[in-house]
């Protein structure tokens, strides 16, 4: 088992967000984790990925067999986690190509080969449509909605996570950046890297194949099945799986 | 969770902060009467015409009132200042003639270093006299003169240059320090730049004030000519000493016709000192002033380096850091008066304030009824490291006519939670991920400064984020 959540409770500011969440992900494995607006989708990522804000009530986070529901959020990165922002902050003053370095030297703890990587971020950047001269450009700053995305979706490609968690990375793209960032996702998949991807498009989805989609409502799972899930949702939207639920 | 306590270190003053032993060729005894301007007068073999305006400038300083809208002036006595002391040794353009000691410390400071490697022109001050001056060989070929103040006014070419602009940007009637500084003043360079020069490496004037409870009050006056171009630097350091130093020195700068002057200044006095600068550029028609400003030392600074753009087509740019740890209140900005049509100007400001240091950035932009046709842009930024330091804003605009464009953007600011944990999501560690955000926040001004004192900004801010399990 690669990720590991079990019975997750946190808040927020004293208000209660997840109240018990299950939640196991396996090697090479494509989860998909939908709900309505207001679900805890967030709530759940950011406190995987250890944002000081969400506190952990009860409930432990398992990575690799490790428990991290502790650990500090730049330790979770090094043990393999990733997570594509909603809304990536724009940091002026590094570049993202010196920020892509000095985040890799960290992760891996050895130092960077200045040519191979530049030549590896130059191809990524391409086959993402984004311009070199992004590169050079401090990190976000002034880029588009688009562009923030693709930044993120190139950070996943270059920093080869074991787990990259997706947060509504297709969402305020047009077709064809959809079309883009779900390439860059195919590449990125392989029979040992997993995804968890939180969309409301299912589009993004199309080239994927998913192994297992979760229901999240009101802080808990309350469904989990196939991708077939997905079909249902699109036609009925999420409200007969709450009250499934209530029954 | 271990609790994480991160802080920003304190600018590394170890080099700053040796002291030599005291024991000056001369010096005259604590505080101002006219028999002491006149004994400095004499020590120095002043002109006649300079003695005058040294004790009419002492008269105007005992009018004056001490200025009461900027940071506390409490803990300086000027009864307590030594206002001369003349080091050892006399000026030297060999530095192996400088006394070792003296030497010493300009070699820690990196000043010979540098001028081999990149400067086309150095002045050294210890304390009131400068002991150290020189220039290539080259420069000197093109006819720019780059001495000490003391020497040009007595030169017969020169002299006459001096006495002609003198204290005449920077009247000692403009405020109390001023006029003090015409009463006292010592030391400092002057710069001529014959016309259609262009100077293509920097001159640099380093200051150091090495005397405990004495007061540094050089003078700087450079004359750029029609069609030149010179870049000038100015550093200034002072070991720490428990009784409050002084420093009120004067800058005039004249950029003339189609001329560009660069003036740089990195300021790390010691955390005793008053900084009372003043510095002011009068800039003639298509003439370009750019300042480049880093103050990271002094208890108490007052500086706004002025513009006053009176050709038309001219223009100023001012980069300017500020960087206020514990007990520092630096209030520092910028002046500009457009007062010819279609001038322009650009002052761009960051400030850091940490451990209950005090950043203020007050500006002026006036642009006058005749001066049409104008445009100006000011933005500044402040990050604030704690809740127990201050950042405040103070600009002022004063505009006279309709056809103008005039922009103000201002931000305050704290490093934000999100912003850390994004990046730690990326493998940095917290005090890391803070050090870059506080770095990347100064990076657009780092780049500005001269690449060996970019360097020593990293030095001096030394940025560096400790985390300690508390």
């Amino acid at each position: 088992m690669l990720l590991e959540v079990k019975n997750l409770k946190v808040s927020v500011d004293g208000a209660e967000i997840l109240k018990g969440v299950d939640l196991s992900v396996n090697e090479g494995e494509v989860h998909v984790l939908m709900g309505p607006n207001g679900a805890g989708k967030s709530t759940l990522v950011n406190t995987i990925m250890g944002h000081p804000q969400y506190k952990v009530e009860e409930g432990s986070i398992l990575f690799g067999g490790k428990d991290i529901t502790r650990l500090p959020t730049n330790e979770r990165a090094k043990a393999g986690l990733f997570l594509s922002f909603q809304s990536p902050e724009e940091v002026p003053g590094i570049t993202l190509e010196n920020f892509l370095r000095t985040s890799r030297v960290a992760l891996t703890g050895k130092p960077v080969r200045l040519f191979a990587y530049q030549r590896e971020l130059r191809q990524k950047m391409a086959e993402l449509g984004m311009d070199e001269e992004y590169a050079s450009r401090y990190l976000n700053v002034g880029f588009s909605g688009g562009e923030k995305k693709k930044s993120e979706i190139l950070q996943m490609l270059m920093l080869n996570p074991k787990l990259a968690i997706l947060d509504e990375t297709d969402s305020g793209l047009d077709v064809d950046a959809v079309k883009i960032v779900s390439r860059g996702v195919e590449k990125f998949r392989n029979r040992k890297n997993s995804l968890l991807i939180i969309t409301h498009n299912t589009k993004i989805l199309e080239y994927l194949p998913v192994d297992r989609v979760h229901v999240l409502m009101d802080g808990k799972i309350v469904r989990t099945g196939g991708s077939s899930l997905i079909d249902e949702i699109n036609e009925s939207g999420f409200q007969p799986l709450a009250e499934s639920k209530a029954v | 969770m271990e609790k994480k306590k991160t802080m920003v270190q304190d600018i590394d003053r170890t080099i700053y902060d040796i002291k030599d032993a005291v024991h000056p060729a001369y010096q005259v005894g604590q505080g101002l009467t006219p028999e002491i301007v006149n004994e400095i007068s004499a020590a120095k073999n002043d002109p006649e015409w300079m003695r005058l305006f040294r004790l009419k400038s002492l008269r105007t300083y005992n009018r004056l009132p001490m200025p009461t809208w900027g940071p506390p002036l409490d803990g300086l006595n000027m009864d307590e200042i030594v206002t001369y002391i003349r080091p050892n040794t006399p000026m030297r353009g060999n530095w192996a003639q400088v006394p070792e000691d003296i030497k010493n410390t300009f070699v820690r400071l990196g000043i010979p270093e540098a001028e081999r490697k990149s400067l086309a022109g150095v002045g050294a001050q210890y304390d009131s006299e400068v002991v150290y001056h020189n220039v290539r060989e080259e420069v000197r070929r093109q006819g720019v003169i780059y001495t000490d103040m003391e020497s040009a006014l007595r030169d017969p070419v020169y002299g006459p240059m001096v006495k002609k602009h003198f204290m005449k940007l920077v009247p000692p009637e403009d405020h109390k320090f001023v006029a003090l500084h015409g009463a006292v003043w010592s030391g400092g360079s002057f710069v001529y730049v014959p016309p259609h020069v262009h100077v293509k490496i920097p001159l640099q004037s380093y200051f150091r004030l090495n005397a405990p409870g004495a007061g540094q009050f050089e003078h700087t006056l450079i004359i750029v000519s029609e069609g030149s171009s010179v870049h000038f630097i100015e550093g200034c350091s002072a070991p720490k000493y428990n009784v409050a130093n002084l420093h009120a020195g004067c800058v005039e700068l004249y950029v003339g016709k189609n001329a560009h002057l660069r003036y740089s200044t990195i300021e790390n006095w010691s955390k005793n000192m008053y900084n009372l600068n003043t510095k002011r550029a009068l800039v003639e028609e298509g003439g370009t002033i750019e300042w480049v400003s880093g103050s990271f030392g002094s208890h108490v600074s007052y500086l706004y380096p002025m513009s006053i753009l009176k050709g038309e087509h001219s223009r100023m740019e001012f980069t300017g850091i500020t960087f206020a740890g514990k007990g520092q209140s630096l209030d520092t900005g910028a002046k500009v008066v457009h007062a010819a049509p279609h001038t322009y100007s650009s002052i761009n400001t960051k400030s850091i304030s940490k451990d209950g240091g005090n950043c203020v950035y007050r500006s002026s932009v006036e642009i006058l009824p005749q001066a049409y046709g104008c445009k100006s842009a000011v933005n500044c930024e402040s990050l604030m490291l704690d809740d127990r330091s201050r950042s405040d804003t103070i600009p002022v605009m004063d505009i006279r006519n309709d056809d103008v464009d005039v922009g103000h953007e201002a931000k305050i600011g704290r490093i934000s939670d999100d912003a850390v944990f994004y990046l730690m999501s990326r493998g940095i560690s917290e005090e890391d991920a803070k050090a870059m955000i506080v770095t990347g926040f100064a990076e657009p001004i780092a780049k500005e400064l001269p690449v060996e004192y970019a360097v020593e900004m990293n030095n001096l801010i030394k940025l560096e984020m400790e985390g300690a399990i508390g």
